[in-house]
């Protein structure tokens, strides 16, 4: 074997009594791509933060082409040579795209829009330059993430869950830009929990769980139902089957709505039209940025609807075009959104002043005044039942990972028991095992005759949940598909327009 | 890139978490540096630091009479403080307490003023109610083109207070003068039944500090407990997770302008029905804008606004009394308020941050 590029030897790290990696033994070699494989809290974030120099660790030794590496800071890691995306986007968004590039790379404006069209071209991470981040959704924003990376020429790159919000034409497109990378020069240190992507792409896998190394294996050499059970420790829960199902009552009805936002940048939605019935899930499929986020604010009441257009959107059978959020959710009505940190939670309160912020009416309070026995009561209840790993219900939610936040929040919506439930990325960064438990309990709600609505950029989730599928592209929605009686080719070819305009669509 | 020698400067690192201790200990170290800067400024004019020190921050305790002047000043600062910085947690600044506070003395004035013969003990309480409500309307100026035409609310309260200031102006220069006043800009002396009971016997200390300190426990109750305080503070942390939830953002800036407003008119009211006695230009002292101060040393919370208003009052008579016994300027005391502020930004920074010296980096920047 090649002297490997990075090496890790025992290395540990301690977050007051939680112990987030202990005595961590990696090796990196030169042009690989290794994955590290694990469940939510299992360390990955942690073990990246401190190759990536933000984070020290408390023990432990590293080196770096044969020499001690010792880092200070992730300016400090790039000027070695490692570069890092994050999970959660470290973009300013009040500047442009090429702006926040600027702010790591040096050089004119101009010369470095071009070297970022070209990388878009290259490895099909379009975006405009010139537009701000916060008109950008989630998926664009994390390609901006991955292409101010790229900039900075880097010898290893590390990715976390780079390919939660890529749809699946682009995951393909990412992966040969990955090899290419590797077969370039670059290691790539590649954070997944799909395990059918990890045995795709990646040469070497480690497997963590509990803040240990539980094995270091060759991906190919095993399935991903092994994997699975290396990292969760036991074997995977198997998703629940759906039954059959009679047609329900409408519970929401979406008639001929056409919305152009304030914001320039965001998506026109035109001539949406859906229904969710009672007992029934309806997915929403697309690649991000088509129009999905200002859909979702129109269906939750983020966004409300001039008075005089009436009659386009109804939940329950009433018209809440012009109600807000709180008043559509008295209806019955509940949602999980896309941003977990800032939007579904505030990241400064605790777990239990979490649960107020959407669970108040169900007897949260008393006199105006807030019940804390009771809402304290309601979080613990969220906690044990939806597997959320956190010290306690004190916690704030800021100091939860992506997952456990996301599990909370689920849980939370759910505990409501809403008539009409709407979760906009269900399974976004949570690990498989409660990925899995997540889609079950939504399969379960549903056939207690819950309406739900999913928005999700994952076509195997949507296939795995969804009774019917609709496609968004440009802002317009494709008629409701079946799913067993459709082909994930099919609504790939609504997700790239291919289908509406009939001609061959650059993806 | 230039290769500046970046590696020996100190970084600002954010905490994951402020410990309870660090922001407890953030506004005494803040008063302690403003007191050591200013020590150095009153040197550096010639004047003996020791005294000044003395005079300043020690007097305003040692004798009955001066504390009693210290709690007297307390009452406005610790009322408008507690409405203020229930708008701040929403992240809705109100800056023009001032101006409010002088519409809350217009009005409570307005009823000796026509009724001047009027007797009975119901007058001084219903000045101080048409003085809170009268500090709410014109708080509620800001609320409405904020909520309207999302017109930026500190411009708009901020300049609303220099416009009180010219009605103040021509109430008293014209319709409000004491027509026996000797052509001076004052309004006629109150009667008896129009002024606030006085609290101790002895002092000037009145009821409406007993009424500030109920209000902060109002003040608790409301941001600790109430779901209503709640909704605010989700509004100032997470502006889209309120959104998100429902809570109406235009409601939260009319509570937090109210509340504000009502709390400074209650402050001019009780400031003319109490140790003035009559309306004058002189009421505007700059209250509403200390307590800005008070709110933010006070870290927001109404127990510890409780605090930082007695360290304000004491500064203010601490300040007379420098001037008088340590020969300091007028402005002695705007300084070392405004340095106090700037002290405390400074603390808070390092409440959130930490600074971590980095060692110098091996080679030089791409």
């Amino acid at each position: 074997m090649t002297a490997p590029l990075l090496s890790l030897r025992g290395i540990s790290k301690s977050y007051g009594q939680i112990h987030a990696n202990r005595d961590i033994d990696l090796d990196v070699a030169p042009r690989s791509i290794h994955a590290i494989l694990g469940e939510n809290g299992a360390g990955k974030s942690t073990l990246m933060k401190l190759i990536y120099g933000v984070e020290q660790p408390d023990a432990g030794s590293a080196t770096w082409k044969g020499e001690p590496l010792a880092l200070a800071s992730p300016a400090d890691a790039r000027r070695k040579g490692i570069g890092m995306v994050f999970q959660h986007f470290s973009l300013f968004e009040t500047l442009t795209v090429v702006e926040n590039i600027r702010l790591v790379v040096p050089g004119a404006k101009s010369d470095l829009a071009q070297g970022i069209r070209k990388l878009g071209r290259d490895f099909g991470l379009e975006v405009d330059p010139l537009a701000h981040v916060h008109s950008l959704s989630v998926g664009e924003r994390q390609r901006v993430e991955i292409i101010r990376c790229l900039m900075t020429r880097p010898e290893l790159l590390i990715l976390d869950e780079p390919t939660s919000v890529l749809p699946p034409q682009s995951v393909d497109k990412l992966f040969e830009t990955l090899r290419r990378l590797r077969d370039g020069g670059v290691s790539i240190l590649f954070i997944s929990h799909k395990l059918e992507e990890i045995r795709a792409v990646c040469d070497r896998a480690t497997i963590l769980r509990g803040g240990r190394i539980t094995g270091h294996v060759d991906p190919r050499d095993h399935d991903a139902h092994d994997l699975a059970r290396m990292m969760i420790g036991r074997d995977m829960p198997q998703p629940m089957p759906a039954v059959a199902h009679s047609g329900g009552e409408k519970r929401l009805e979406i008639v001929g709505l056409d919305h152009r936002p304030d914001d320039p940048f965001a998506v026109t939605l035109s001539d949406i039209s859906l229904t969710v019935r009672a007992g029934e899930i309806l997915g929403i499929a697309g690649i991000s940025g088509n129009g999905q986020s200002e859909l979702a604010a129109l269906i939750s009441g983020e966004t409300v609807l001039p008075r005089e257009k009436s009659e386009r959107i109804f939940m329950m059978g009433k018209d809440v075009g012009v109600l807000d959020a709180a008043a559509r959710r008295r209806l019955g009505f509940a949602f999980v959104p896309e941003e977990r940190l800032g939007r579904g939670a505030v990241p400064e309160m605790s777990l239990v002043l979490n649960s107020l912020l959407t669970a108040h009416p169900s007897g949260l309070l008393k006199r105006g005044l807030v019940d804390t026995p009771r809402a304290k009561a309601f979080t613990e209840e969220c906690i044990r039942q939806y597997d959320v790993r956190t010290p306690g219900s004190e916690t704030e939610a800021g100091a939860l990972s992506g997952g456990n936040l996301q599990k909370f929040i689920v849980g939370r919506e759910i505990m409501l028991s809403p008539k009409l439930l709407f979760v906009a990325q269900p399974t976004w960064g949570v690990d498989i095992g409660a990925a899995a438990a997540i889609r079950r309990r939504l399969v379960a709600l549903r056939n207690k005759g819950m309406g739900i609505l999913v928005i999700s950029e994952e076509l195997e989730e949507l296939f795995e949940l969804c009774d019917s599928i609709q496609v968004i592209h440009q802002g317009r929605l494709s008629p409701p598909l079946v799913t067993r009686d459709t082909r994930p080719e099919e609504i790939g070819r609504y997700m790239i327009g291919a289908h509406t305009t009939a001609e061959k669509v650059p993806a | 890139m230039s290769a500046l020698p970046l590696g020996f400067l100190p970084v600002l690192v954010r905490r994951e978490h402020a410990s309870l201790a660090i922001k407890l200990l953030a506004p005494p170290v803040a008063l302690g540096l403003a007191t050591l800067l200013n020590l150095g400024l009153y040197l550096l004019m010639g004047r003996d630091p020791v005294a000044v020190f003395h005079a300043m921050l020690l007097e305003p305790f040692l004798s009955w009479a001066s504390f009693s002047e210290v709690l007297l000043k307390m009452g406005p600062l610790l009322l408008i403080a507690q409405g203020l910085a229930i708008g701040f947690r929403a992240k809705v600044f109100n800056i023009g307490a001032e101006g409010q506070f002088i519409l809350g003395a217009i009005f409570a004035s307005a009823i000796p003023i026509w009724l001047p013969q009027a007797t009975g003990q119901w007058i001084w309480p219903s000045m101080l109610v048409l003085g809170a409500l009268g500090g709410a309307l014109w708080a509620s100026l800001t609320a409405f083109w904020r909520v309207r035409l999302n017109a930026n609310e500190i411009l708009v309260s901020l300049m609303l207070a220099l416009v009180a200031a010219q009605v103040l102006n021509y109430l008293l220069l014209g319709p409000w003068k004491d027509p026996a006043g000797f052509n001076f800009p004052q309004s006629v002396m109150f009667q008896y039944d129009a002024m606030v009971p006085i609290l101790i016997p002895g002092t000037r200390v009145n009821v409406s500090l007993l009424i500030a300190c109920a209000l902060s426990l109002a003040a608790w109750l409301f941001m600790q407990r109430s779901f209503a305080g709640y909704k605010l503070q989700v509004g100032g942390l997470a502006p889209r997770a309120a959104a998100y939830a429902g809570f109406n953002e235009g409601r939260a800036i009319w509570i937090s302008f109210l509340i504000g407003g009502f709390a400074a008119g209650l402050a001019g009211a009780a400031e003319v029905a109490g140790p003035l006695g009559q309306l004058q230009r002189s009421i505007s002292t700059g209250y509403g804008y200390a307590a800005i101060i008070v709110a933010y040393l006070g870290g927001l919370h109404p127990i510890g606004i409780i605090f930082s208003a007695l360290l304000m009052a004491a500064l203010y008579i601490g300040g007379d009394n420098a001037m008088v016994s340590a020969n300091l300027p007028v402005a002695a005391v705007r300084v070392f308020q405004g340095s106090l502020l700037l002290a405390y930004l400074v603390a808070i920074a390092f409440v959130r941050y930490r600074l971590e010296w980095r060692h110098a980096a091996q080679g030089s920047a791409p």
